[in-house]
């Protein structure tokens, strides 16, 4: 059987998280009663005019720098021309032949090690409304069109055909998005589709030179659903080449819950958008000294703040985790600032608290635990006022209501016993109901201790302080 | 003389002198409209309640000792492509029939904050596309001077108020000649300015790269005081230059002497009527006469400044105009099937022959496959018929031309020959290619018909233009005919 090679390239929109629209002031705040978050601007009425949000592109250099771009002296905007109901002019301001950057890299760690895709092109542009229907759009009476996302500013980030298999399409994805929150320019919360991937797929046999006709694939917004996506694409294509047929240049989607990519338009069908400059808006001329001054604004990227855990004593690979997503770092940063432990934090940011926010589905930024309050609890560990057994149990607690360790410590009666005659009397009391086990220690089974030292927390209901059971309970059967 | 057939400067030293009121003025304008209406078909909106509210407001100020701006209680007429709040702003379109912008254009709230009284809305040619006013939606606007005969386009309507008395200033727009061929052809003074010199903002766009707002008036004073009121940076327009605005008023200016006059021999070559061409040089002799200098010149690229002009128009035009399509505003089809019927139906009943022919052009020539050949190789054209002007101006002052190859033609005379109508423009394109100002003053007469001289300037130099204007006018009588009505 031949051996195939993939090629994938990847197309992410990402919303800029300015307070205002690309071309006016009607804001972008999330949500909203419809078509509220809109002005003639953004609807595009006769007549009106768009003017260009400075931050917008400020930002787009931003993103340009941190993903290793060159920014451009000179570019302009172009308008997309089709029709659709959500698209206020019927055309899209975007950049066309001469996009805000181009030519930068992102480095992936993949399973052979450290990989550079290279990043063809970023380009600003405005986002379009959206259509809501009843049931779905073949079967509901009417469509209702929500003009609030309109004028939403966007980028796109276009990889060149770099990745090679759909773990890699995922890396780049991922370690995309850390990137962009760290630069600090995008929320790229994926629910509320302020980060978008298209996943381009073709195969080709190994050894042949030329790559295989791609699909594009549409609309992804969630990174399983990319490696997911792109692995199910790779052998449909693998399986319709060893079949004898061809691959056709289209469009397609992917169906989640079939786990499956259905088809949406061919090549043939594809628009003709008539690109053309836009003559409502003047060309972008940057001057070198502001692309100096935003790369200067920069704020520690991943690779810095890997370089800095490492040297405070984590190992490379937590360094890896704890970075992976920005909200975390900050997280685990945010935590170092009241309690500089970072071993101790990193146990606990990958331990106790992703187990947490895994077993229901949460980020950690909706965390009702606030970094400081998880430094609270840690000093009390330290100062030995609860156990790191009991510790968890209050994390626990302060996970579900929010509550400070203090407040969960108090009304729970979890405080560690500490008092050394309070203990000798629960072990006296425990020797003495369990001479079976006391006997078994004396004739040198070790494993009798275990037993004993349970049986005494269970009694104290795990408050005991362990170090001190642990001595009575030894001085007391020696 | 009656007040409606009065400047505004003249109406603004009675209305200080309290000789008359802002009231009395727009009563006078409103009684001569309605008697001429009928005749003319100038207005496709009145605001009357609104104006005479205006008119009164001045007046006010007046009598609490307050000065007032030169247009306060001026009656001003406005082109229906230029948005105004709370009045509709039709485009003389079937398709915007219903449309009421909830927001002003930039030069409505200049003219607002002025005071000055806005009496109503003008027919045009829909869209702004056409070259005689005949392609409205509505109804045909008729020449002051022989109602047999066309105004002129695409703002006729603002033409035809001035030449007949029912306004004594008003507003076009000029994307390839729209303001300066209808006031020639209505013998009244017209201005193209700059390129970013006026506001596009709330102008209902055309073409994006060429439209320009401007005034009609019945003197080059007028033209400066209008000049006055709506230029200047507008932050709600990116392609608004950030250049500072004189006071126009001080290129009023009775003197030419030495001032270099450039001739483009191209403007004055066949297919300008004899008439029209005897005229524009007897023009010419009396600048000699007043001290000018003048030599004949020549445009080279001029020939290109049609077609270039219909591409790089239609093109704009093709993808300003989608967003007509029913599903926001204006005209929507009955009982579609589908979005895509919807669409179709609406933009098929909702606009006229004349939009839905440059729409399709322009569609075809952004089409995938023609844009290098049509609308980018119009781009280097369009370079070539700059750097002409850029040559010329380096050695003269202003150029000369006539503003239209002939006198107003009769009503339906071209309407059937899209390619003649387009040559009545041929003397007027290329100041839009290239951004330049340029303006149109009368010059003569052939009969009855006025005859309108075309003067182009440096960006930003209409103070040369309304110079030359000015000495012309204070020298000859042409500007003072009035039409028999
Ligand atoms: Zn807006």
């Amino acid at each position: 059987m031949t051996r195939y090679e993939a090629v994938i390239g990847i197309e992410i929109h990402v919303e800029l998280k300015t307070n205002t629209k690309i071309f006016c002031h009607s804001t972008t705040e999330f949500g909203g009663d419809p078509n509220t978050h809109v002005c003639p601007v953004c609807l595009g009425l006769p007549g009106v005019l768009p003017v260009l949000n400075k931050q917008v592109v400020e930002y787009a250099i931003k993103a340009g720098l941190a993903l290793n771009c060159e920014i451009a002296e000179y570019s302009k905007f172009d308008r997309k021309n089709y029709y659709y109901p959500d698209l206020p002019k019927n055309y899209q301001i975007s950049q066309y032949d001469l996009p805000i950057c181009k030519n930068g890299y992102l480095e992936v760690e993949t399973g052979q090690g450290k990989k550079r895709i290279g990043i063809t092109r970023i380009h600003m542009e405005e986002d379009a409304g959206k259509l809501v229907h009843q049931g779905t759009i073949t079967t509901s009476p009417y469509s209702l069109v929500d003009y609030n996302r309109t004028g939403v500013p966007l980028i796109e980030i276009v990889s060149e055909p770099d990745m090679r298999s759909a773990e890699e399409a995922r890396a780049y994805a991922e370690k995309l998005r850390s990137v962009i929150q760290y630069a600090g320019v995008s929320d790229c919360r994926m629910e509320e589709g302020s980060l978008r991937c298209d996943v381009n797929v073709s195969v080709h046999p190994v050894g042949t030179g030329e790559f295989g006709t791609r699909t594009e694939i549409k609309n992804m917004n969630s990174f399983r659903s990319i490696q997911k996506a792109a692995e199910y694409e790779i052998e449909r294509q693998i399986e319709v080449l060893e079949n004898g047929g061809r691959i056709i240049q289209e469009t397609r989607t992917w169906d989640e819950n079939k786990g499956i990519t259905v088809s949406m338009r061919t090549k043939e069908e594809a628009q003709d958008y008539r690109y053309f400059p836009d003559p409502d808006l003047v060309p972008l001329v940057i001057e070198r000294e502001w692309v100096e001054a935003v790369r200067n604004s920069l704020p520690e990227m991943p690779e810095q703040r890997v370089a800095r855990y490492i040297e405070s004593g984590l190992s490379e690979y937590e360094a890896n985790v704890l970075t992976a997503s920005k909200e975390v770092s900050d997280y685990f940063d945010q935590c170092l600032k009241t309690y500089n432990n970072p071993k101790m934090v990193s146990n606990w940011i990958m331990g106790d608290l992703s187990r947490l926010l895994n077993s229901v589905n949460m980020e950690i930024c909706d965390c009702r635990v606030k970094p400081a309050q998880l430094a609270d609890m840690l000093k009390m560990i330290d100062s030995g006022t609860i156990s790191g057994k009991i510790a968890k149990t209050v994390f626990e607690e302060m996970f579900n209501t929010g509550k400070d360790p203090e407040t969960v410590v108090k009304e729970k009666g979890l405080v560690q016993i500490s008092d050394e005659s309070a203990i000798a009397a629960v072990v006296d009391e425990i020797i003495a109901a369990n001479p079976k086990s006391v006997e078994d220690f004396r004739n040198g089974k070790d494993k009798a201790i275990g037993f004993l030292v349970g049986q005494i927390m269970k009694a104290t209901k795990g408050k005991a302080n362990p170090q001190l059971v642990n001595k009575l309970l030894k001085d007391k059967l020696s | 003389m009656q007040l409606y057939q009065m400047t505004a400067h003249e109406l603004h030293r009675l209305l200080v002198k309290k000789e008359v009121s802002a009231v009395e003025i727009a009563k006078s304008v409103y009684d001569r409209t309605d008697d001429l209406e009928r005749k003319i078909n100038a207005y496709i909106t009145l605001t009357k309640e609104k104006a005479m509210r205006q008119a009164e407001a001045v007046d006010a100020k007046i009598a609490a000792g307050e000065a007032i701006a030169p247009l306060s209680g001026i009656p001003v007429a406005v082109k229906d492509n230029i948005c105004t709040k709370d009045v509709r702003t039709t485009c003389a379109s079937k398709i915007l029939h219903n449309f009421v912008p909830p927001y002003n254009a930039t030069v409505m709230e200049k003219l607002e904050a002025n005071q000055a009284v806005l009496l109503g809305k003008t027919n045009m040619d829909e869209f702004a596309m056409g070259s005689s006013t005949e392609n409205s939606a509505y109804f045909v606007t008729k020449n002051p001077w022989n109602i047999e005969r066309v105004t002129g386009g695409s703002s006729g309507g603002s033409a035809a108020v001035i030449a007949a008395g029912e306004a004594v200033c008003s507003l076009g727009s000029d994307t390839g000649g729209s303001i300066r061929q209808p006031a020639a052809l209505c013998g009244v003074v017209g201005m193209k300015p700059t390129y970013g010199a006026v506001s596009r903002y709330g102008l209902v766009a055309f073409a994006s790269s060429l439209d320009q707002i401007g005034p009609f008036t019945r003197d080059v004073a007028d033209c400066a005081i209008m000049l006055n009121a709506i230029c200047g940076y507008d932050p709600k327009d990116s392609t608004s230059a950030k250049v500072g605005v004189p006071d126009y008023t001080s290129f009023l200016i009775n003197d030419v002497k030495g001032l270099k006059i450039g001739v483009p021999k191209e403007y004055m070559a066949e297919g300008i009527e004899p008439e029209v061409r005897k005229a524009i040089e007897a023009a010419i002799e009396k600048f000699i006469e007043l001290g000018a200098e003048v030599e004949e010149t020549v445009l080279p690229h001029t020939d290109y400044a049609l077609p270039t002009y219909y591409i790089i128009a239609p093109a704009e035009a093709s993808s300003n105009l989608a967003r007509y399509d029913g599903v926001r505003y204006g005209h929507r089809t009955e009982e579609p099937e589908n979005i895509v019927d919807m669409f179709m139906r609406t933009r098929s009943e909702g606009f006229g022959e004349e939009v839905k022919r440059r729409i399709m052009l322009g569609t075809y020539a952004l089409s995938a496959g023609y844009y290098d050949a049509y609308y980018l190789k119009a781009l280097k054209v369009r370079t070539l018929i700059m750097q002409d002007l850029e040559r010329a101006f380096a050695k003269y002052d202003v150029l000369l031309s006539p503003t239209t190859p002939s006198v107003a033609f009769k009503m339906g005379e071209k309407i059937d020959s899209p390619i003649q109508m387009y040559l009545s423009d041929i003397c007027t394109l290329s100041a839009n290619l290239a951004g330049i100002p340029a303006m149109s003053l009368p010059a003569g007469f052939v009969g009855n018909l006025p005859v309108g001289m075309q003067l182009m300037g440096k960006p930003f130099d209409e103070g040369m233009l309304l110079r030359f204007a000015y000495t012309f006018e204070q020298n000859t009588d042409f500007h003072k005919r009035l039409p028999l009505l």
